[in-house]
C-alpha cells in the first residue's frame, strides 16, 4: 500500500507541477494585467490613504494614525479654498469656450471640402505635439511684449488654446461615424438647414460634445506647466500644490486630490453604465 | 441669412474663423515672439532687451546645456520604452479579454490621471522615500545597499515620467488593438499558425499605428517635462525643461530660455522625423 501511495505521490507531483504551469501560462496575461492595474492605482491609494493621516509634524510622509479631521476641515489651510475656486472658474470658462470653438472647427473639417483643409489639420495637430513648456513660454513672451497684465484672463486664454485641439479630435471622431442619411431625411421632410442642425445633427453629436467639454475641464483643472508661466499673482489649485511642495504638503491637499479623483471616476462610470444599458436595450 | 445663402462657399471659413483665429493669435504668433526673443541680447546695466540677430544665443545654449538636453532625450526614450512594455500587454488584455467590461477597465487606466499631476507625483515621492516600503524591501533583498536610495536618483525620475505619461501610450494602443477583426486571427489559426505566430504575423503588425501614435504622444511631453526631475530628482537629474523653467521664471534670462526652447523643439522634431522615416509612416497627423 505504501508503495502504491508513493508511486501515486510521485506521479501526482509532476502532474500538479504541469497543471500549475499550464494554469500560469493560461493566466499569465491576466496576472500581468492585474499587476499593471495595481501599479496604476498604487499612487491613488497612497493619496487617498494619506488624506486620512494624522501627521504629528508638518510632514505628511509616514502613517501616524487615522482621522476624519482633514476631510471635515479641508479648507483650514489658508489659500487652498480660493485657489480651488479660481481653478474651477478658469476650467468652467475655458472648457465652454474651447468646446464651442473646437466643435465649429470639427464641423467645418468633416462637412466641407475647402482650400486650406490640410493646413488646418496641421494647425490643430501642432499644439498637441508641442511640449507644454514651449507653449507656456511662448505665450509668456507674447504677453510680456504686449504689456498684457498676467492673471485670471491670461490663464483662461492659455487654457482655451491648448484645449481646442482635443475638442476638435473628440468631436471629429463622432462626426465621421455619422449617418448623413438622417439629415437628408429631415431635409426631405421640409426642415431647413438650421432646423436640421438643431433638431438632428446636434442631438446626435451631443455625447461627443459633452465628452469634449469634460475632457477640456479635466485638462484645465490639472494644468500646471502652462499656467505657471501665465498666472502672474493668481493662484490656481495646481500652483498652490506646487507652492506647498516646496515646504510641506498638508493632508488637505490629498483631500482635494481624492475628491477630484472620486468625482471624475463617478462621472466616467455613470457615462459607461448608461452606454451599457442603452446597448443592452437595443 | 440671405448673405450666407448667396455665399455658400464661405460657410466652412465662418465656422473655422473663431477657433483658428484663437490658435493663430495664441499659439502661432507667440512662437514668432519667442523666436524674436531668442535673438535678443540683454543689456547688463538696465536689464532691457535689444534685438541683435544674436545667433550665439543658440550656440551658447547648446554648449552650456548639452548635458541636460541629452539627459532629457535619454530619459524620455527610456520612459517611452518602459511605458510601451507596461501598456501593450495591458491594452491587449482589455481589448481581447475585456468582454463587456472593456470601458470600465479603461476607466481604471485613465482614472489615476484625474488625480492632479503634481499630487500623484508627490505620491511617488512618498512611495519611493527612504523610509518607504519599496526601498526597505529592496535593501532587505540586497538589490539596494544599506544606504541605497531611490528618491533623488535617475531611477525615480524615469519611473515618475513613465507613470505620468502612461495613458498617452495605453489609449492609442488599445484603440488599434480593439479595431483588429477577430476573423483575421481565426483565419490565421485555420491556416495552422500557432498562437505565437498569429500574434507576431497578424496582431503585432496591425497594432503598429497604435505603437507609433503612443510612442510619439509619450515621448514628446516626456522630453519637455521638468516636474518629475524637480520633485523626484536632484539638480544632477535636471532635464532641459528645468533649465527653461528656471531661466524664464526665476532668472528672467529670456533670450537664453527662448533659444533653449527652440533647441528642444528642433531636437524633438528631428527625432520624430527620423522615427517616422524609419517606420515609413507618413500619416502621422491622420
Amino acid at each position: 500500500m505504501s508503495v502504491a501511495a508513493e508511486t501515486l505521490a510521485v506521479r501526482a507531483r509532476p502532474g500538479a507541477a504541469l497543471r500549475a504551469w499550464t494554469f500560469a501560462r493560461r493566466h499569465l496575461l491576466t496576472l500581468y494585467a492585474l499587476l499593471a492595474f495595481g501599479y496604476l492605482l498604487l499612487p491613488v491609494a497612497v493619496v487617498v490613504l494619506f488624506s486620512f493621516n494624522h501627521p504629528r509634524g508638518r510632514f505628511n510622509y509616514t502613517w501616524e494614525g487615522f482621522t476624519w479631521s482633514n476631510w471635515t476641515n479641508w479648507d483650514a489651510v489658508p489659500g487652498l479654498k480660493p485657489a480651488l475656486q479660481t481653478s474651477l472658474e478658469v476650467a468652467a470658462i475655458a472648457s465652454i469656450a474651447a468646446t464651442v470653438l473646437g466643435t465649429l472647427i470639427a464641423l467645418a473639417l468633416v462637412r466641407y471640402r475647402f482650400r486650406g483643409r490640410a493646413a488646418t489639420n496641421v494647425l490643430i495637430f501642432l499644439p498637441m505635439s508641442s511640449p507644454e513648456i514651449v507653449l507656456g513660454a511662448s505665450l509668456l513672451t507674447l504677453f510680456l511684449s504686449l504689456n498684457v497684465a498676467l492673471g485670471f484672463w491670461t490663464i483662461v486664454i492659455a487654457h482655451v488654446m491648448f484645449c481646442i485641439s482635443y475638442v476638435v479630435v473628440t468631436v471629429k471622431a463622432r462626426l465621421i461615424g455619422f449617418d448623413r442619411h438622417l439629415e437628408e431625411a429631415a431635409m426631405d421632410l421640409g426642415a431647413n438647414e438650421w432646423v436640421t442642425f438643431v433638431r438632428v445633427t446636434l442631438p446626435l453629436i451631443a455625447p461627443a460634445i459633452l465628452a469634449a467639454l469634460l475632457l477640456s475641464f479635466a485638462l484645465s483643472i490639472d494644468d500646471f506647466v502652462i499656467t505657471n508661466f501665465n498666472a502672474g499673482q493668481t493662484v490656481t489649485f495646481p500652483l498652490f500644490v506646487w507652492g506647498a511642495a516646496r515646504a510641506a504638503v498638508p493632508p488637505q491637499i490629498n483631500v482635494v486630490g481624492s475628491a477630484i479623483f472620486a468625482i471624475a471616476i463617478a462621472v466616467m462610470l455613470a457615462n459607461v453604465l448608461v452606454q451599457m444599458r442603452r446597448s443592452r436595450a437595443r | 441669412m440671405a448673405f450666407i445663402h448667396r455665399h455658400r462657399w464661405l460657410t466652412p471659413y465662418l465656422l473655422l474663423l473663431p477657433g483658428l483665429a484663437w490658435l493663430v493669435l495664441f499659439f502661432v504668433v507667440p512662437l514668432g515672439f519667442l523666436g524674436h526673443q531668442s535673438l535678443e541680447v540683454q543689456n547688463p546695466i538696465d536689464l532691457s532687451y535689444t534685438f541683435k540677430w544674436a545667433w550665439h544665443n543658440y550656440s551658447d545654449a547648446i554648449t552650456t546645456f548639452n548635458p541636460q538636453l541629452v539627459r532629457s532625450l535619454e530619459y524620455a526614450a527610456i520612459a517611452t520604452a518602459l511605458a510601451l512594455v507596461v501598456s501593450y500587454p495591458l491594452a491587449y488584455w482589455i481589448a481581447f479579454r475585456g468582454g463587456r467590461w472593456k470601458n470600465v477597465l479603461l476607466i481604471i487606466i485613465v482614472g489615476p490621471f484625474f488625480v492632479t499631476y503634481l499630487i500623484r507625483t508627490l505620491a511617488w515621492e512618498t512611495i519611493l522615500s527612504d523610509q518607504g516600503i519599496v526601498v526597505r524591501t529592496l535593501q532587505h533583498v540586497g538589490i539596494l545597499g544599506p544606504d541605497g536610495r531611490l528618491l533623488a536618483t535617475s531611477v525615480a525620475v524615469v519611473a515618475g515620467i513613465t507613470y505620468n505619461f502612461l495613458p498617452f501610450m495605453a489609449l492609442p494602443l488599445y484603440v488599434s488593438l480593439e479595431q483588429i477583426d477577430g476573423r483575421l486571427l481565426e483565419a490565421a489559426e485555420d491556416l495552422y499558425a500557432s498562437r505565437a505566430v498569429a500574434f507576431l504575423r497578424v496582431t503585432l503588425p496591425l497594432s503598429v499605428p497604435g505603437v507609433v501614435a503612443g510612442t510619439l504622444l509619450t515621448f514628446i511631453p516626456a522630453a519637455g517635462d521638468f516636474i518629475n526631475a524637480q520633485l523626484l530628482g536632484t539638480p544632477q537629474q535636471y532635464m532641459i525643461g528645468n533649465v527653461i523653467n528656471s531661466r524664464f521664471n526665476e532668472l528672467q534670462d529670456y533670450p537664453a530660455a527662448a533659444a533653449i526652447s527652440f533647441v528642444l523643439m528642433a531636437a524633438i522634431l528631428g527625432l520624430v522625423a527620423i522615427y517616422a522615416r524609419a517606420l515609413g509612416t507618413e500619416k502621422l497627423t491622420g
